[in-house]
């Protein structure tokens, strides 16, 4: 009864939101450049689905990169930091600075190094930069998080210190690092899209510039159109996460507690 | 009997600058079932430690007149990792001694039978309860098959009865497989009920004050707990601890 009901009450919210806004639309004859009806921006889908499709792809493609780069690095350099304090002190500052400082300030600066003619590379650098930090700063929090006397019983039965990482403090780091997947996920969206807008028009050929040029054009039901497809690649980028979380956790974790027993 | 292991002028003085160990003398002999009692903070569970190779003392030094025989060590906490099966913590001493995977099983799955835990082999810690998760703790320790048992106060979170029920199991597992056990207390009942000798502790920082010799039973049970023999032992053990909290 609460399954049917959780599905049901946002599907029916959604359906008589987008009807009265067709019905606005319509009766107070508002201007197409002002806002489209539903119907129009649906019409969009087929009249521009090559380039929304081509648009998609680009930016799918940035964000499961940066994703994929910002999970690799984060984690391998969270792992150095549980390693060497000395190491974490010397990199942790640079890693808060480039974290704190504002990603569409620094677009511009990547992208002239870069160059436009590798507008992607630019792009998924700066996707890369937003979404690694969470990750980094996790992971680092996770691995030290070991239980002590269990690292003392490791070293009792004469464990080495890839031994300890590899069974007790990964797997220990492994909820930390889920819930920073989670936000990178949606951060490397944000980033992708916002460089993206950095870097203007006409080189890049993702879903922020398809947003940019059709606005330029007054093409409002395209723009909604790109709008919709971010929010969907978001939502799927934290429900697929979501679903490796419990896939992960489900069975030994305590934050899987309340939604068996 | 013959010396397993002791230790001569043991001092431990943290880098904080507490002193844990003013001094500690003590010969463990093979096979006994040694106590050591004292209040909180007496530097009990640094002994164990120190005895354990986990930490080095101050001065002094630890000397084990055979070969440094197999060590096991139950905490306080039953410290398993959550992300693994009650097996798969059981194993993880053979694991890390590089134990072949089936032999590994094989040691683990009798340690878990022999520890009343049998039926539970591929439950997750969070299903167990905390007795249980002691057992399991047990189990792990007495799979690698350790000459000596380090135990620093395993069941001071348990409810009465259970306790007494791991109490006994302790007993007949640490016989039956000839294991030296020094155990961490701070209940002069549990002491008194387990060990064939108790070390009394003075508060931090830690020396011995009383070493009492007990007579025990072979046979141990609920009735046990209520001859004067036993009463006794534990009068003796209490005054001990009285005294030394006085001093």
């Amino acid at each position: 009864m609460r399954n049917w009901l959780t599905t049901i009450v946002p599907v029916a919210v959604g359906i008589a939101v987008l009807a009265a806004w067709e019905w606005a639309v319509a009766h107070y004859q508002v201007p197409r450049f002002v806002l489209p009806a539903p119907s129009a921006i649906a019409q969009s889908f087929v009249d521009d689905h090559a380039q929304l499709a081509t648009a998609t792809w680009t930016t799918f493609r940035i964000v499961i990169e940066a994703f994929a780069l910002a999970l690799v690095t984060g984690v391998a350099l969270a792992v150095l930091f549980a390693q060497s304090r000395i190491v974490e002190l010397a990199l942790y500052p640079y890693a808060v600075i480039l974290q704190v400082t504002p990603i569409i300030a620094l677009a511009p600066l990547i992208i002239i190094w870069v160059g436009y003619e590798h507008i992607d590379s630019a792009l998924l650098i700066l996707a890369w930069i937003v979404a690694f930090f969470p990750i980094l700063s996790n992971t680092t929090l996770g691995l030290r998080s070991a239980d002590r006397n269990l690292i003392d019983l490791f070293r009792l039965y004469g464990a080495s210190r890839w031994q300890i990482l590899w069974k007790l403090q990964l797997p220990g780091a492994l909820p930390y690092l889920l819930g920073a997947m989670k936000i990178s996920g949606g951060l490397a969206l944000i980033g992708a899209v916002v460089a993206e807008f950095a870097a203007g028009t006409g080189t890049a050929t993702g879903l922020g510039w398809t947003i940019t040029e059709a606005g330029n054009r007054l093409h409002i039901e395209t723009m909604f159109a790109a709008l919709a497809i971010l929010s969907v690649m978001g939502v799927a980028i934290f429900f697929l996460l979501s679903a490796l979380e419990w896939a992960l956790l489900h069975r030994w974790h305590e934050s899987a507690v309340s939604r068996q027993e | 009997m013959t010396s397993l292991v002791s230790l001569h002028g043991v001092s431990k003085t943290f880098d904080s600058g507490t002193q844990a160990i003013a001094v500690l003398d003590l010969e463990v002999r093979e096979g006994e079932f040694l106590s050591l009692v004292g209040p909180s903070g007496c530097g009990k569970s640094t002994a164990l430690r120190i005895i354990a190779d986990l930490i080095a003392p101050t001065t002094g030094g630890v000397t084990w007149p055979g070969n440094k025989p197999e060590i096991g060590f139950v905490f306080q906490e039953p410290t398993l990792m959550p992300w693994r099966t009650v097996l798969g913590n059981a194993q993880l001493p053979l694991e890390l001694k590089g134990v072949a995977r089936a032999a590994a099983q094989a040691r683990s799955r009798s340690a878990l039978a022999r520890a009343g835990l049998g039926d539970f082999e591929k439950a997750y810690p969070r299903e167990l309860s905390g007795g249980m998760k002691m057992r399991v703790s047990i189990a792990r320790a007495i799979a690698a098959k350790p000459k000596l048992l380090l135990m620093d106060e395993p069941f001071a979170a348990l409810d009465e009865l259970t306790r007494q029920s791991l109490n006994d199991d302790l007993l007949k597992l640490a016989r039956e497989d000839g294991i030296t056990v020094i155990f961490v207390t701070h209940s002069v009942y549990e002491s008194a009920y387990l060990s064939d000798r108790v070390v009394v502790m003075t508060p931090r920082p830690g020396r011995v004050t009383a070493d009492i010799a007990i007579a025990q039973p072979a046979e141990r049970s609920a009735a046990y707990r209520l001859t004067p023999q036993f009463t006794d032992a534990a009068g003796k053990i209490s005054a001990a601890l009285g005294h030394a909290m006085a001093a």
